[in-house]
């Protein structure tokens, strides 16, 4: 019958709204499900993902030496022209001259953080970190230099 | 007879919805002609966000051009890298590592719910509903932190590589995922009473947007766009890569061929996701994560094509080589440009609300389109 | 016992020993004028603040929470950079109107807090056809809106405003018939008759089932009325960027805003006043000592109570539904809110007649 249909109709619809209500309403007395990260507030407790690709560095160690031997691998596997090489040679004790990292330039402001340099690099001179708070007021400052002022290569490191 | 109502006469309303407009998702232009409420023609304007991609990939070796497939569909960067580095490997001819296959597939199916969860909140929200969004927005949530662990980025993870995979998985890897499963199973209901069993929800997506088998077949229509008419169209049953053969899981097939039919593929296909997923992070065999290739790849002359399944519909990967160290020429058939096609056919005869609801479930990426 | 009533009564009767009655009068007009627009930007912040709370914690996030405790002085600053915003006017507009239309919408939003009685004897104008008045001022706003939408020269707005006009118009009837089956049982029209008749309990549980059913007709109605969601064609985001009043900027835009709010308030506040009895606490039969405990409260406690109770309702609407379409809206209202309020209104009549009602 029509009018047992109408009925039939309303109510069904009023159901459905009020389940929708419902699930809202539970949230609503729910504050335990609130998942909002409060992130600059909770900058002592936020943990990353240790692999989380946040910026190219060079680890250098106690005696402010580090992996790079200067073979441009890395700046060859960078599809963006990220990473640019600058070599000397130094004068060993024996009077050969040996191929050594001068510079290590980085152009944060180019990178996508595809991780393919820190893959192609032979001795793992290089990593990412998980900084990811990189904003700056002056766009100079996103160029880098990874290797640290008269840092050297590690003994040992070919 | 579509040529009658398709010109623009005299007192008819053309309204530019977009580039910036809420309900297009992107920079997408369309140019809508109305008689009142009442769409006459929809025609797309696009090249907003064309970065020439397959155009760079051509100056970039074949290891360095994945990354940058990861920017067209960004809600399926694991689905477009894995059709690449398929792609590169079918002419390398390496033996991929079962357990880089597992690993691939896994990933794939997350980044597919994940892909569709944001869909459903996307949805939603054209429709009005706000509050959907961000409860999609938890689920997916987790698995970007899954991802985050494993691959090292949220969004663009950049994890395939040609010969499997960058890294081996996170020791939390399937702990975390089995978690991630029971707290989507124990939410599914909850998306069912607010939005899917919602009466204003199904009648905002009843009879909108019909498409034919026929058309969905003759536009080019695949992914859920063509399984919600009935189309059987999953590349993964068709032409099975990795481990798919492997796995159990059914085709969603609808024959509604509305704008439900094709919301309803969607939320059954993130359950075939966790089923596939279910029958896989238990069994991951030991292994390699990755094949040993040469450090500079180098593929032989010759044509190469790869299709997959991306959450969108069929991806496919061309390319051309002339035996040197970067491709001659790479041709994406991209899913989101076909389905887009399809959208003024669908939706003349309805209202402007409409024209948001049936362009919603086509789960339009624009940078996918554009490339 | 604290009350508004014993306020207005100490400042007029010290006003009538100090000045002579002409004063007084118009003392007690720019009072009165104050005190209205101090209560609207009250209502507004609060409102606005209220929303973006339930709309959040529904959504499983914090909502503004860093201006004062639990950011309840974000509103506030929002306000201050909308008043720092640049007014603009577009080009082809037509001017007076487009300037004219916020100031439509507000005015009328003003007129209507005149009868609403917000405590026990405190009430702007005790007109014995208060109801009538309301609902007939209130669906002036649409003249604004609809001034909004043609003057903006802006396709969007056009559309987003002739919605609204058929919205306002066809659920104008349904809501009418829903006020007017209250009318019925109590035979006035006077805002302070109808609160008075509810001494003994509130009309949604002493009218039986057509009362409840005409609370709900009521509540979706105004709901519409007000372009609240699921109702919001007028401003559908998703389709019509904002609507009527997509032009709009810096303090115009938050006029409409405000006035949307105001227009929340004033009908959550006749819906109590009709279903809720107003400021008039809970009473029970003739449980003496129950009664006599709920007085204690406040009348004003009572009376804000329940209308933040249904302003909740409405805003629990907003979050939870998909909007409606344009055709839907209007089969809604004259498929089935207008027959089932037609035949409600005749069962009210027939219980009114009989006295079944308590
Ligand atoms: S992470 Fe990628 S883009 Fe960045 S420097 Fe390394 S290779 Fe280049
Ligand atoms: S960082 Fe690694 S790849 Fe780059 S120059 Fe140094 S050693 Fe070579």
């Amino acid at each position: 019958m029509f009018l047992k249909e109408y009925i039939n109709d309303v109510l069904k619809a009023a159901k459905s709204l009020l389940t929708g209500m419902k699930v809202t309403g539970y949230y609503f007395t729910h504050r335990k499900e609130i998942i909002t990260e409060q992130y600059p507030d909770n900058r002592a407790t936020l943990q990353l993902a240790e692999r989380f690709r946040g910026e190219v560095v060079m680890p250098h160690d106690e005696n402010n030496q580090h992996a790079c031997t200067g073979c441009s691998a890395c700046e060859i596997a960078c599809p963006n022209g990220t990473i640019k090489i600058i070599n000397k040679f130094d004068i060993q004790p024996d009077g050969k001259k040996k191929k050594a990292i001068d510079t290590f330039v980085y152009h944060l402001e180019l990178c996508t953080m595809c991780g393919l340099c820190v893959e192609a690099c032979p001795t793992s001179a290089i990593k990412m970190a998980n900084t990811f708070e990189h904003s700056v007021f002056n766009r100079n400052q996103l160029t880098k230099r990874l290797n640290q002022p008269g840092s050297k290569i590690r003994e040992g490191v070919e | 007879m579509i040529e009658e109502v398709g010109t623009t006469t005299e007192g008819d309303l053309v309204i530019n919805v977009g580039p910036q407009h809420p309900a297009t998702h992107g920079v997408l232009h369309l140019v809508i002609t109305l008689n009142g409420e009442t769409i006459k023609k929809v025609e797309p304007h696009l090249g907003y966000i064309h970065r020439s991609i397959e155009k760079m990939c051509e100056s970039l070796t074949y290891r360095q051009f994945i990354y940058v497939t990861s920017r067209m569909d960004y809600l399926s960067a694991h689905i477009n890298n894995h059709a690449c580095a398929l792609c590169v490997e079918k002419g390398l001819q390496v033996e991929v590592p079962q357990r880089a296959q597992y690993i691939r597939v896994i990933m794939d199916e997350l980044t597919r719910i994940a892909s569709h969860e944001l869909w459903w909140g996307a949805m939603a929200m054209d429709l009005g509903a706000f509050t959907p969004f961000f409860h999609a927005f938890r689920e997916r949530e987790t698995i970007n932190t899954i991802m985050e662990e494993t691959c090292g980025a949220r969004l663009t993870m950049n994890y395939m590589v040609p010969g499997g995979v960058m890294f081996d998985l996170h020791p939390d890897f399937q702990k975390k995922v089995k978690a991630f499963i029971q707290q989507y199973t124990s939410k599914i209901n909850e998306y069912d009473e607010l939005v899917t069993g919602n009466i204003i929800f199904q009648n905002r997506m009843k009879g909108i947007g019909y498409v034919t088998k026929e058309d969905a077949i003759s536009y080019g229509c695949t992914g859920p766009v063509a399984r919600g008419s009935g189309v059987a169209s999953d590349i993964r049953k068709i032409a099975p890569y990795d481990v798919y053969d492997k796995v159990e899981f059914d085709e969603v097939l609808e024959t509604g061929g509305d704008s439900f039919a094709r919301y309803l593929v969607r939320v059954k296909e993130m359950q075939q996701s966790i089923r596939i997923i279910e029958q896989l992070i238990d069994n991951i065999p030991e292994g390699d994560f990755q094949a040993k290739t040469k450090a500079v790849l180098k593929l032989p002359k010759g044509e190469f094509y790869q299709r997959v399944e991306t959450a969108r519909g069929e991806l496919g990967v061309y390319i051309i080589s002339e035996g040197g160290t970067t491709p001659y020429r790479i041709k994406f058939r991209s899913p989101g440009f076909s389905n887009l096609s399809i959208l003024d056919h669908m939706v003349r005869g309805h209202k402007i609300g409409d024209l948001v609801a049936a362009m919603g479930t086509l789960d339009l990426v624009i940078p996918d389109i554009d490339r | 016992m604290f009350s508004l009533e014993g306020i207005t009564k100490a400042i007029d009767t010290w006003l009538n020993a100090h000045f002579n009655s002409t004063v007084v009068l118009l003392a007690e007009c720019v009072l009165v004028g104050v005190a209205a627009i101090a209560l609207f930007a009250v209502l507004g912040l609060g409102l606005v603040w209220m929303e973006r709370k339930v709309a959040a914690v529904m959504q499983i996030r914090l909502g503004p929470n860093r201006l004062g405790p639990k950011g309840i002085f974000q509103t506030s600053a929002d306000t201050l950079k909308l008043i720092m915003k640049e007014g603009l006017t577009p080009d082809g507009a037509d001017k007076f109107l487009f300037n004219l239309a916020p100031f439509i919408v507000m005015i009328v939003a003003m007129l209507v807090l005149a009868p609403i009685s917000f405590a026990k004897n405190f009430q702007i104008w005790d007109i014995n056809i208060g109801v009538l008045y309301v609902s007939a001022v209130s669906s002036l706003s649409v003249i604004g809106i609809l001034m909004a939408g043609w003057s903006s020269n802006n396709k969007y707005s056009l559309l987003g405003a002739m919605r609204s006009g058929a919205q306002i118009v066809s659920y104008e009837l349904s809501a009418g018939l829903a006020i007017i089956s209250i009318v019925v049982l109590t035979g006035s029209l006077s805002i302070n008759d109808i609160i008075q008749s509810q001494q003994n309990g509130w009309w949604i549980f002493k009218g039986h089932i057509p009362a409840i059913i005409s609370f709900i007709i009521f509540i979706i109605a105004v709901t519409a009325e007000t372009n609240r969601a699921p109702f919001d064609l007028a401003e559908a985001e998703s389709e019509l960027t904002a609507g009527f009043h997509t032009e709009y900027s810096g303090m115009k835009f938050a006029l409409f805003f405000l006035a949307e709010y105001i227009n929340i308030f004033i009908v959550c506040s006749i819906g109590a006043t009709l279903f809720f009895g107003g400021w008039m606490p809970l009473h029970i039969g003739n449980w003496e000592a129950f009664n006599h405990i709920m007085d204690f409260i406040p009348s004003s406690i009572w009376f804000f109570g329940k209308t933040i109770f249904l302003i909740f309702l409405i805003m629990w609407f907003r979050w939870t539904f998909p909007r409606l379409r344009v055709d839907q809206l209007l089969n809604l209202e004259w498929k089935y809110l207008l027959p089932i309020s037609l035949f409600n209104l005749l069962l009210m009549t027939v219980v009114a007649i009989m006295g079944w009602h308590f």
